[in-house]
C-alpha cells in the first residue's frame, strides 16, 4: 500500500480539545454541582449498604433467589456472594456496587425520558438512532477521556463514565418498547378519548415496561462491565484490585478479582431478571 | 321517520404522501390500482355516501382490503377522511378539535376491534373500566358501571383475570364489556367475530343481536362474511375497492343485486338458493282451531308467552291468526268470530331465497303452507339466516 499523501491533514482532534477547553472554563461551575451531587448520592447510596449486615445481604439474596426460581438459585447466588466476602473483597464490592447502582439510577432519570421522545418525535429519532450506535460501537475506554478532563480522578468521573457508556440499551430498548406497542392496542387508547398523558402513562409506558426491564438489566451489564475498567481513572473497587494485579503480575490475585466480578454480575442479572419476569407475571 | 344516526358523505381517504394528486386522478377516473403505481399512495374509500339510522344494526362487508377498516375508522376520526364530511348527529366530526373529538369518544362512539385491543396489563375489570378512567369518574361509580357490563356480556366471576388467561371468545366478551360500560350511543364493530371460531362466533352473535335488541343502540358491524352480514344486520353496505357497490336489507341484495360483483358475492351464500323452506320452518308452539274456546286460548298463548297464533279449520287449513290483544277482552265463545284473514304465508317448497321479503319486515313468526293451503309449521327470519349460515 502506498502511504496516504502527507499534505492531505484535517484533522478534527485540534478542534475538539478546543471545545472541550471551552467547555471546562466556561462551565465550570456546572461540572462543580454535577459533582457535588453526584458526591452525595454516593455517599448516601453506600452509607445504605454499608449499614446492611454482610450476613443480612447474603440472606436476603438466598431469599429472593429462591422467591424468584427456585432453592438451588438461591444457594447458588448467595455462595457466589459469600464467596467473595471469602475472597477478601466484601467492601471493594460495595464500593463498585455503589456506582454501578448511581450509574444505572442516573440513566433511569436520563434514558426513560430519551426513549420516550424517541418514539414520539420522528425527528428526535432520527437525530439521537445513530449517536446511540455510535456509542454503542465506541471503545469503552475512549469514555475515559472526557470524564478525566471534565471531573478529574475519583469516583464521580468513573460514575459519569460508566453512565454515559452504559446508557444507550436503556434508551434504545424503552424506545423500541414504546414504538412497538400493539397498533390496535394504541388505537383502543385513542377510541376511548385518552389524552396523551393518560395514553403514556395508562398504555405506552405499561406495555413497554417488560422492554425496558430488559433495558435496565443491559443497562445494568454495562455498568459492571465500565465500572472496572474505571479503575483506570481512580475508581476504588474490585477493578481496581485487577488493575493493582496486572501492575505486578499477580496471576492468582487477578484471577480471583476477576472471578469476584464474573460473581457479582451474575447475582445482578439473576435479580434483576427474576423480578423482570415477576413483575411481568404479576402486573 | 327515524332520524341519521351518521352521515357519510362522500367520504375518500387517501393514505401517503401525494394525496392531493391522488384525489386529481380519481376525479379523472384513473383506477385505484393505476394510482397506486404512479403515485406510491394507496386509496381506502372512494367517494362513499351512507345514511345509517338511529337504533339500526348497518353492517359493512367486502373483501379484504376493501376500504371496510378504512371507513369505520373515519367514524371516530382514528382515520381523517382526505375529503368529504362526516356527520354524526348532524355534527361534521371532521371539523371537530382535540377537545371536542375526545368528547365525542369518551361519550357517544366506542369501538370493538378484531383483535380485541386488550390492555395485557390490567385484568379484565380494569380493562372494562378504561374508558370510565379516562373520564375522570370516582372509583366507585365506575366500577359498578363495568361490573353491569361484564355481567351483561356473561363474564360475571372473571374480573380479575387478565387478558392473556381468557379464551378468544371471552376475549372478546372483554372488548365488548368495555365498549359498553360508556353507553355509548353509537357502536363500532371492525370485524369483532373474525378472528373467533365459528361455534363462538355463532354464540357471540346471538348475544350482540340480544344486547341491541335490549340497549337499542346504533351499531356499525363489519365482516367479509356474507353470511353473518345477512344474520346480523338490518341493512347491509357491500363495499369493493373503496366504492360502495350497494346498500340496502339482506333481502334486497337476493332480490335486485346491483351487478355481477354482488351475484358472484351472494353466490357464496347459495344455500339461499338450496335450502327450502319446509327443511327449516318450526312446530308453530300454539296453534288453535277456529271452535277452541277464548279462554283456552288465551290461558294457552299466555302459557307460551306468544301474542298471536294461527288459526285452521279442523282439515287444517289456514284460516288466518287471532290475537292475544283482541281476546283478552272477550271471555266466552270461540275464536271463529276474531280471526284476521290478512297476513302473509310461505310455501313449504319455496326456496329460503324467495323469504327474504316477507321475513324481513317482521319478527313475526310467518306461516308456512302447502299447496292446499293447510298449516305446516311457522318460520322466522331468524330460522332463515340461522340456516343459511350454519
Ligand atoms: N395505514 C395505512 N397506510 C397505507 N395504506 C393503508 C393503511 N390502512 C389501509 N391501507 C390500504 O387501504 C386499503 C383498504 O384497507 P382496509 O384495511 O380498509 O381494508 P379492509 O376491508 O378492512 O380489509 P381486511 O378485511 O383485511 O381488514 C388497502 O389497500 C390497504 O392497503
Ligand atoms: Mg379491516
Amino acid at each position: 500500500m502506498i502511504g496516504f499523501p502527507e499534505s492531505l491533514r484535517f484533522e478534527i482532534s485540534e478542534p475538539i480539545d478546543q471545545c472541550v477547553n471551552w467547555l471546562l472554563i466556561n462551565l465550570e461551575g456546572l461540572f462543580d454541582a454535577i459533582s457535588r451531587t453526584i458526591l452525595s448520592i454516593f455517599n448516601a447510596v453506600e452509607w445504605v449498604l454499608n449499614i446492611l449486615p454482610w450476613w443480612v445481604v447474603i440472606i436476603a439474596l438466598f431469599y429472593a433467589g429462591w422467591k424468584l426460581y427456585n432453592l438451588k438459585t438461591g444457594i447458588v447466588l448467595s455462595v457466589m456472594l459469600f464467596c467473595i466476602g471469602l475472597f477478601g473483597l466484601w467492601d471493594l464490592m460495595i464500593y463498585t456496587l455503589v456506582i454501578v447502582i448511581i450509574s444505572v439510577m442516573v440513566s433511569l432519570v436520563l434514558g426513560l425520558p430519551v426513549g420516550i421522545l424517541m418514539a414520539k418525535s420522528n425527528l428526535a429519532k432520527q437525530i439521537i438512532l445513530p449517536i446511540l450506535d455510535a456509542m454503542q460501537t465506541m471503545p469503552s475506554f475512549v469514555y475515559l477521556i472526557p470524564a478525566v478532563m471534565f471531573f478529574g480522578f475519583g469516583k464521580v468521573p468513573a460514575v459519569f463514565a460508566t453512565t454515559t457508556y452504559a446508557i444507550p440499551p436503556l434508551i434504545r430498548l424503552t424506545y423500541l418498547g414504546i414504538a412497538n406497542v400493539n397498533r390496535e392496542v394504541i388505537e383502543a387508547g385513542k377510541s376511548f378519548g385518552s389524552t396523551s398523558a393518560q395514553m403514556l402513562f395508562k398504555i405506552e409506558f405499561p406495555q413497554a415496561l417488560s422492554a425496558i426491564m430488559t433495558g435496565i438489566n443491559q443497562t445494568t451489564m454495562m455498568a459492571m462491565a465500565m465500572v472496572v475498567i474505571s479503575s483506570m481513572i481512580g475508581a476504588e473497587g474490585i477493578g481496581e484490585q485487577v488493575l493493582i494485579s496486572i501492575r505486578r503480575l499477580e496471576v492468582g490475585q487477578g484471577f480471583q478479582a476477576g472471578l469476584a466480578i464474573v460473581f457479582l454480575a451474575i447475582v445482578l442479572d439473576r435479580v434483576l431478571q427474576g423480578a423482570a419476569v415477576r413483575l411481568k407475571e404479576t402486573e | 321517520m327515524p332520524k341519521n344516526k351518521i352521515e357519510v358523505k362522500n367520504v375518500t381517504l387517501v393514505f401517503g404522501k401525494n394525496r392531493e394528486r391522488a384525489l386529481k386522478m380519481l376525479d379523472e377516473g384513473k383506477s385505484i390500482q393505476e394510482i397506486r403505481e404512479k403515485t406510491g399512495t394507496a386509496v381506502g374509500v372512494n367517494n362513499v355516501s351512507l345514511e345509517i339510522e338511529e337504533g339500526e344494526m348497518f353492517v359493512i362487508v367486502g373483501l379484504s382490503g376493501s376500504g371496510k377498516s378504512s371507513l369505520i375508522r373515519c367514524m371516530n376520526m382514528l382515520n381523517v377522511p382526505t375529503r368529504g364530511e362526516l356527520l354524526i348527529d348532524g355534527e361534521n366530526i371532521c371539523e371537530y378539535d382535540k377537545k371536542q373529538l375526545r368528547a365525542l369518544r369518551r361519550h357517544k362512539v366506542s369501538m370493538v376491534f378484531q383483535h380485541f385491543g386488550l390492555l395485557s396489563h390490567r385484568t379484565v375489570l380494569k380493562n372494562v373500566e378504561y374508558g370510565l378512567e379516562v373520564q375522570g369518574m370516582a372509583d366507585d361509580e365506575r366500577r359498578q358501571k363495568a361490573l353491569a357490563a361484564i355481567e351483561m356480556v356473561g363474564l360475571k366471576g372473571w374480573e380479575s383475570y387478565f387478558p392473556r388467561q381468557l379464551s378468544g371468545g371471552m376475549k372478546q366478551r372483554v372488548g365488548l364489556a368495555r365498549a359498553l360500560t360508556n353507553e355509548p350511543e353509537l357502536l363500532l364493530m371492525d370485524e369483532p367475530f373474525s378472528a373467533l371460531d365459528p361455534l363462538i362466533r355463532r354464540d357471540m352473535q346471538t348475544e350482540l343481536l340480544s344486547i341491541e335488541d335490549y340497549m337499542d343502540k346504533t351499531i356499525v358491524f363489519i365482516t367479509h362474511d356474507m353470511n353473518e352480514a345477512f344474520r346480523l344486520g338490518d341493512r347491509v353496505a357491500l363495499l369493493k375497492d373503496g366504492e360502495l357497490v350497494q346498500v340496502g336489507k339482506p333481502g334486497e341484495f337476493f332480490e335486485n343485486p346491483a351487478n355481477d360483483y354482488v351475484r358472484s358475492f351472494i353466490e357464496d351464500v347459495d344455500k339461499s338458493r338450496i335450502l327450502r323452506v319446509k327443511t327449516v320452518m318450526r312446530q308453530p308452539v300454539v296453534q288453535a282451531v277456529d271452535k277452541d274456546y277464548v279462554t283456552d286460548v288465551v290461558r294457552r298463548l299466555k302459557e307460551n308467552e306468544r301474542d298471536f297464533c294461527y288459526v285452521t279449520n279442523d282439515k287444517k287449513e289456514l284460516l288466518g291468526y287471532v290475537e292475544l290483544e283482541t281476546l283478552m277482552d272477550v271471555n266466552q265463545g270461540d275464536v271463529s268470530s276474531f280471526i284476521v284473514k290478512e297476513f302473509e304465508s310461505i310455501t313449504r317448497n319455496s326456496f329460503l331465497a324467495e323469504t327474504y321479503s316477507k321475513l324481513d319486515e317482521s319478527n313475526y313468526d310467518v306461516a308456512v303452507v302447502d299447496n292446499k293451503n293447510c298449516l305446516r309449521g311457522v318460520i322466522n327470519h331468524e330460522d332463515v339466516v340461522s340456516a343459511l349460515s350454519g
